[in-house]
């Protein structure tokens, strides 16, 4: 899959790999040290909010949380249970 | 009032599976409309992991829409959160920009359900505030959701497939090749006796 820049793809790939690893072989097994890509991550980052600057993509709206917040949209009762 | 969809699919694999295929969902042979997956942030809070990423699409609106949809792309906020101990996925996106006109909202929760199985819970919202027009543009998103739902699924299933092939491929080779081999070996049984034949003969 292709970075949101052209210039950051290579990055992207290179974390992606990392991660995939961390998540399945540390992650799902118990051991939540994520420090194994935060290398890699920090620079592939450095890349994407350069690319995102670039592209006038608003940093407040995408930091904004919503899952887990009031503002999470909440599913309707059912029929049954009303 | 937004519209609301729901809908449940069940995937043939188990939830470590699901979870791990999740993050290589793309690209997919049905996923052409998505351009771009970055991570925007991601860290590890009481155990669970908390990923949000940007997506990018290819935004197809039929002809009469395009007097308020006229971006070629549109930019998708992913949050997530997986909780290993408790064996829950939650994703949760929402789009970027344009959300008077449109506003997309989907939830999904993806959860163990019998062996070698997970359920997903989707559930999304679809909205619009263009005066006049709302009503017909809640319908379109809702009908360009429901059609983009198989989609994902199969194109989800698709990489699932790739990386933890299915028991009755994975031994359907084997028992073929078996086949093969004695088939091959009764051949040349035959060809050595049929060629040893003539000599006790004489």
């Amino acid at each position: 899959m292709n970075s949101i820049g052209e210039e950051c793809t290579e990055l992207k790939k290179k974390y992606d790999d990392c991660f995939n690893s961390w998540f399945s072989e540390r992650f799902l097994k118990g051991d939540h040290d994520d420090s194994m890509c935060a290398g890699i991550f920090k620079v592939y980052q450095e890349c994407v909010k350069k690319a995102m600057k670039q592209q006038s993509i608003d940093f407040k709206e995408v930091d904004k949380d919503v899952l887990g917040t009031d503002n999470e949209f909440k599913v309707p009762p059912s029929e049954s249970s009303s | 009032m937004a519209r609301y969809y729901e809908n449940t699919t069940t995937f043939n694999y188990s939830w470590e599976q699901v979870a791990r295929g999740y993050w290589k969902r793309y690209p997919n042979p049905q996923s052409t409309h998505v351009l771009s997956e970055d991570t925007w942030s991601r860290q590890v809070k009481d155990g669970c992991l908390y990923t949000k990423r940007l997506l990018t699409k290819t935004n197809r609106v039929p002809k009469w829409g395009e007097r308020f949809f006229s971006a070629k792309s549109v930019k998708i906020i992913e949050e997530s959160v997986v909780d290993p101990d408790k064996k829950v996925l939650v994703t949760y996106t929402r789009n970027l920009g344009y959300t008077k006109v449109m506003s997309v909202v989907e939830r999904v929760e993806y959860r163990p359900s019998g062996p070698g199985q997970t359920i997903a819970k989707r559930s999304a919202w679809i909205d619009s505030q263009v005066f006049g027009f709302s009503r017909a543009i809640r319908a379109f998103g809702l009908d360009r959701f429901r059609k983009n739902c198989n989609q994902m699924v199969s194109g989800f299933n698709h990489v699932l497939q790739g990386m933890f092939p299915r028991a009755p491929a994975a031994h359907a080779p084997p028992v073929a090749h078996a086949l093969k081999e004695m088939r091959e070996a009764a051949a040349a049984a035959r060809a050595t006796a049929s060629a040893l034949a003539p000599v006790q003969r004489s």
